[in-house]
């Protein structure tokens, strides 16, 4: 039947662009969540400009994606038509958004990590995944810097909004350390030169964390238990609730379009 | 949000080097930093432009809306005053 989830063919390849693209896609859609509800107009549309700026980096990846399995789907298919088990993507994005201060600590947990990795896989052996990330780390940037200077103000602001800032920090810590895992199917895309060794960004992320918490005034938690399954499709109660929600149209409608 | 600790701020964008900064609308922030990026999320979506000012909107001094026929309206008959009246010989094009 129409509705029915899609099985996608199982390629290193595949699998490592899934999981890029589903990272985007689902924060993407967490910040759209806000639309209409952020504190301010001004950063309503602050938000709301990143999430386009994330589902726009998914839609890249996605059609990249239907391009490397070659069976004839689009972009939609892998984003409407797959369920939560099948999704890649990390826990640390499909956190719910909280307050405004745990969406800016998630925001700019992940912008740290990804600008970096964007600006390595730049220089990919592969000429599409190299292109997109050229176009996705001007954005990344961006989202690093603008989501800093809120972590900062949180931070060093009122008792207040530095208690909630710590409080997300310390609640998301343990979502950090997915970020850098590499399995075996995507080692083996790194030593070819296609995929970022993202183990070896540690370093460098928490050099750029610890530099903003210090202005913050935060404190940096301590490397405790990192929880860890999302890339295998292992995914907190969350993801399925936020699918529900993107997928219900094209699940309800198939094919609909406007 | 907005209030004392969100002032409001004017902002000026530039569309093209070589021209020169347009106002184009206000918006609230913080301090500086923040009023230039919120400029560029809700002003610069479209490829608007290539460059943002920002100025806190107190530090603008205005003319009094009530004192505008003083100001303006002796202007009015001084058509004189715009250079229509030369004649621009057709080799020196669009002036």
């Amino acid at each position: 039947m129409d509705t029915g989830s899609i099985t996608v063919t199982d390629s290193p390849l595949l699998r490592y662009t899934l999981r890029r693209a589903d990272d985007a896609l689902i924060l993407g859609h967490r910040l759209s969540e806000w639309c209409g509800h952020a504190p301010m107009m001004e950063e309503d549309m602050a938000l709301s400009n990143m999430a386009l700026d994330l589902i726009g980096q998914a839609r890249s990846l996605y059609a990249y994606a239907a391009e490397v399995e070659a069976v004839g789907r689009d972009e939609d298919a892998y984003a409407y038509l797959r369920d939560v088990t099948a999704y890649g993507n990390v826990l640390l994005v499909e956190q719910p958004n909280g307050d405004f201060a745990r969406t800016i600590v998630r925001q700019y947990l992940y912008s740290a990590f990804i600008d970096v990795y964007w600006r390595r896989l730049m220089a990919s052996t592969d000429a599409t995944l190299s292109a997109i990330a050229a176009k996705a780390e001007k954005e990344s940037a961006y989202h690093l810097r603008h989501s800093a200077e809120w972590v900062i103000r949180l931070g060093d602001g009122t008792p207040e909004s530095h208690l909630r800032a710590q409080g997300a920090l310390v609640d998301l810590w343990a979502f950090t350390g997915e970020m850098f895992t590499v399995d075996a199917s995507e080692r083996a895309l790194v030593d070819r030169g296609i995929a970022v060794d993202a183990d070896a960004l540690r370093d460098e992320w928490r050099a750029t964390v610890t530099r903003v918490v210090a202005q913050a005034t935060l404190t940096l938690p301590a490397d405790g238990w990192m929880q860890q399954g999302g890339r295998d499709g292992r995914h907190s109660e969350h993801l399925g609730h936020l699918l529900s929600e993107l997928q219900f149209m094209q699940r309800s409608y198939p094919g609909a379009s406007w | 949000m907005a209030g004392p600790t969100t002032p409001l701020w004017e902002v000026f964008i530039r569309s093209r080097t070589g021209l020169a900064h347009k106002h184009v609308g206000s918006l609230h922030a913080a301090d500086a930093t923040l009023a230039v990026q919120a400029a560029r999320d809700l002003y610069t979506r479209r490829g608007e432009g290539n460059s943002v000012w920002v100025v806190p909107s107190s530090a603008i001094t205005a003319s009094d809306p009530s004192d505008k026929h003083m100001m303006f309206d002796p202007a009015d008959s001084k058509v004189y005053r715009h250079p229509t009246f030369y004649d621009v010989p057709d080799d020196v094009g669009h002036m």
